[in-house]
């Protein structure tokens, strides 16, 4: 046991966890404001396909993340069209933003690359630079974002607005927030920090996009927001334990034993922030309230 | 019901889609016209290509049901594909374990089933797990919304990443025969094998694998329509679905509707095991499904949520998976990744114009 609790492990934690945490901080604007965000996959897809195609053209990690992030900006801008001013279920446009981002970018470097897999290989010193014990300059940025977002949730009239609006569309209609503006901005937030943390993945952890590299990312951050019960610093502890599930999996193949001699199935730690996500919708934990209007588009009376 | 209006929206949708995605294949230096003239030619031009198209398209009738059936409830079942998958290994199981199957590892022979039955006890047996298996695997998150309030949508995601993990683990440590590189169950018994509709109709060529379930489809299609619009049990679940307070104060209870249309989805998704299992690949092959249980969802919506429209709306997806095959092969740039791009902005406009169409 001992050789497989030691700060290797945190450290391989907090790097599976920095996708997450993206991802989940971007689904939190969205889903406060009141729209749900079954497109954090997607998003995340976007801005890692961008990032890996603008890092090896450019060779410069920066400017890829930045065009991840635009990417994922400009994705969620559709999206946003879509379930602001249509009016469109939010689950199935989401679930359409998920599949239009497993065929767009394979499509595109397909014709671009000649291969549809995935994009060329970025240079080790093209990637997002790394510190002590493989810790990325994506995962210092998201931690600093936690506290930055706890702020603007809590301490801002932004924020104050943008939780108003998810309970209440109508009283903070009255009250005279903007509400569609406001939420146009908060699922366009999602989309650049949801792009950011797809951007980690394919310019930070990895060296180039493989098709579909998220791999159900955006969802397991779905279910952490869930689990922290849209708050950023319990999303940051949920993200760190899914985080920690996903490194042990890695570390214990092979490693420990079950006492009849097999391995561990990963499967089944691969289960644990699902079942829990359930067993905490239920309400067997506290009660998970979700912002109470989350999901109705906002028309205007009269 | 006004026939026109019920296909106006859908229609405008997939032009609209397809004028999108002829802009995209321009812009990535390929020419459209082309490229949709074989995804028809692909599909329809001859009796083999239609065969292929029904055959692509027998898993999306039977998951855009199952959709469909949740949607009249006023249920959003993105766990179709999750269902699936744990009828698919639940009906591989069976027919393994009493179906006589005798597996070769590493040069001998050895015995994995219980028993040998006959295919009239068998099959009958194999479809019903299907069904019975889907059907509990979709009414979990049924419950869980009736007893506990907990929303569906996410308990269905969360489902279908259990679903798969569960039978992948079942499959590579159980089922597996050790030594096979593919994460598959062993084959099941020959006497559990569905028939093809080539062996009955011979102008279907004998590689197509169409299969009895495309049949089966159709009589589902019929069962699900008479069930909705013809019994006191499909208007109460209907009445939910459009107005719950209201069916609650008439005394249908909703709590119990809900339960019923997430079982009957679950069963529906779960038949697709039958197609697959029973009549294609024999066994369970982890990752058989292309998305069907997601794409049962563009199915419904595409068809209005009527088993007519499903049917049709089936049909055309199988189009685009058959036909993205041979865009894939026969032009310079574009590759299989177009029928997914098709498949998105599809339900991306629907869903846009569901705001119009309800007027």
């Amino acid at each position: 046991m001992g050789e497989i609790l030691t700060f290797a492990l945190l450290f391989s934690a907090i790097r599976s966890a920095t996708p997450l945490m993206f991802a989940g901080l971007g689904g939190l604007f969205s889903e406060r404001s009141g729209v749900i965000n079954i497109a954090l996959e997607g998003l995340m897809l976007s801005g890692a396909f961008t990032a890996a195609v603008a890092t090896y053209e450019t060779g410069n990690p920066y400017l890829g993340l930045l065009a991840g992030v635009a990417a994922g900006g400009v994705l969620a801008l559709v999206y946003a069209v879509a379930c602001i001013y249509f009016e469109a279920d939010q689950v199935v446009t989401g679930m359409a933003i998920n599949f239009l981002m497993i065929g767009l970018p394979a499509l595109i470097s397909g014709a671009v690359y000649d291969s549809s897999g995935s994009t060329p290989q970025i240079d080790k010193v093209d990637q997002l630079p790394n510190y002590f014990n493989n810790i990325s300059f994506a995962s210092i940025l998201v931690f600093a974002l936690v506290p930055v977002c706890w702020y603007i949730l809590y301490k801002t009239p932004f924020g104050l607005r943008l939780r108003a609006t998810g309970e209440n569309p109508g009283a903070a209609d009255a009250a005279g927030v903007n509400v569609i503006r406001l939420r146009y901005v908060a699922v366009i937030i999602s989309g650049i920090l949801a792009a950011a943390g797809g951007a980690y993945l394919s310019i930070g952890q990895s060296s180039l996009f493989t098709r579909n590299m998220t791999a159900g990312r955006g969802f397991i951050a779905l279910a952490a927001l869930i689990l922290a019960k849209w708050r950023p610093v319990p999303l940051m502890i949920a993200c760190l334990f899914f985080g920690l599930m996903e490194a042990l999996t890695i570390q214990i193949q092979g490693v420990i034993k079950l006492p009849s001699g097999e391995d561990i199935p990963v499967q089944f730690i691969q289960m644990i922030p699902y079942v829990l996500t359930i067993i905490v919708l239920a309400g067997f934990i506290g009660l998970s309230r979700a912002p109470k209007a989350l999901g109705i588009p906002y028309r205007k009376e009269n | 019901m006004n026939i026109f209006r019920e296909i106006f929206w859908p229609l405008v949708a997939v032009i609209a889609a397809f004028i999108v995605g002829g802009l995209i294949i321009l812009l990535i230096g390929d020419n459209p016209i082309h490229a949709y003239g074989l995804l028809l030619s692909s599909s329809f031009g001859s009796a083999k290509d239609i065969g292929w198209t029904l055959f692509y398209a027998t898993p999306l009738i039977f998951t855009g049901l199952a959709v469909m059936v949740a949607f009249r409830c006023g249920l959003l079942n993105i766990g179709a594909e999750g269902q699936l998958y744990v009828a698919a290994f639940a009906t591989a199981w069976v027919g393994i374990k009493l179906g006589g199957t005798v597996v070769n590892v590493f040069g001998k022979d050895e015995n994995w089933s219980w028993a040998s039955l006959p295919w009239y006890v068998l099959v009958p047996l194999c479809c019903l797990t299907a069904i019975v298996v889907g059907g509990i695997w979709g009414a979990i998150p049924g419950i869980l919304k009736a007893k506990f309030g907990s929303h569906e949508v996410i308990n269905t995601i969360m489902l279908n990443f259990i679903g798969m993990a569960l039978v992948s683990y079942l499959t590579q440590y159980h089922y597996k025969i050790p030594g096979d590189p593919i994460l598959e169950s062993a084959n099941i018994g020959d006497a559990a094998h569905i028939p093809q509709l080539n062996q009955f109709l011979p102008f279907i060529p004998h590689d197509v694998p169409l299969n009895v379930a495309f049949l089966l489809a159709i009589v589902m299609c019929i069962l699900v329509y008479i069930f909705l619009w013809k019994t006191k049990w499909g208007y109460e679940l209907r009445a939910v679905g459009q107005n719950p307070s209201a069916a609650e104060y008439g005394g249908i209870s909703p709590k119990k509707q809900i339960i019923l249309a997430m079982t009957i989805s679950g069963a529906l998704a779960g038949m697709v095991a039958i197609g697959e299992v029973l009549g294609n690949r024999h066994n369970y092959y982890d990752g058989f499904s292309a998305e069907w249980g997601f794409l049962g969802i563009a199915v419904a919506l595409l068809g209005r949520n009527h088993p007519l429209g499903v049917f049709i709306a089936a049909i055309f997806f199988g189009v685009l998976l058959r036909g993205e095959i041979f865009v894939d092969a026969f032009t310079a740039k574009i590759s299989k990744d177009l029928g997914w791009v098709l498949q998105a902005i599809i339900i991306l406009f629907v869903a846009c114009f569901q705001r119009y169409s309800k007027k």
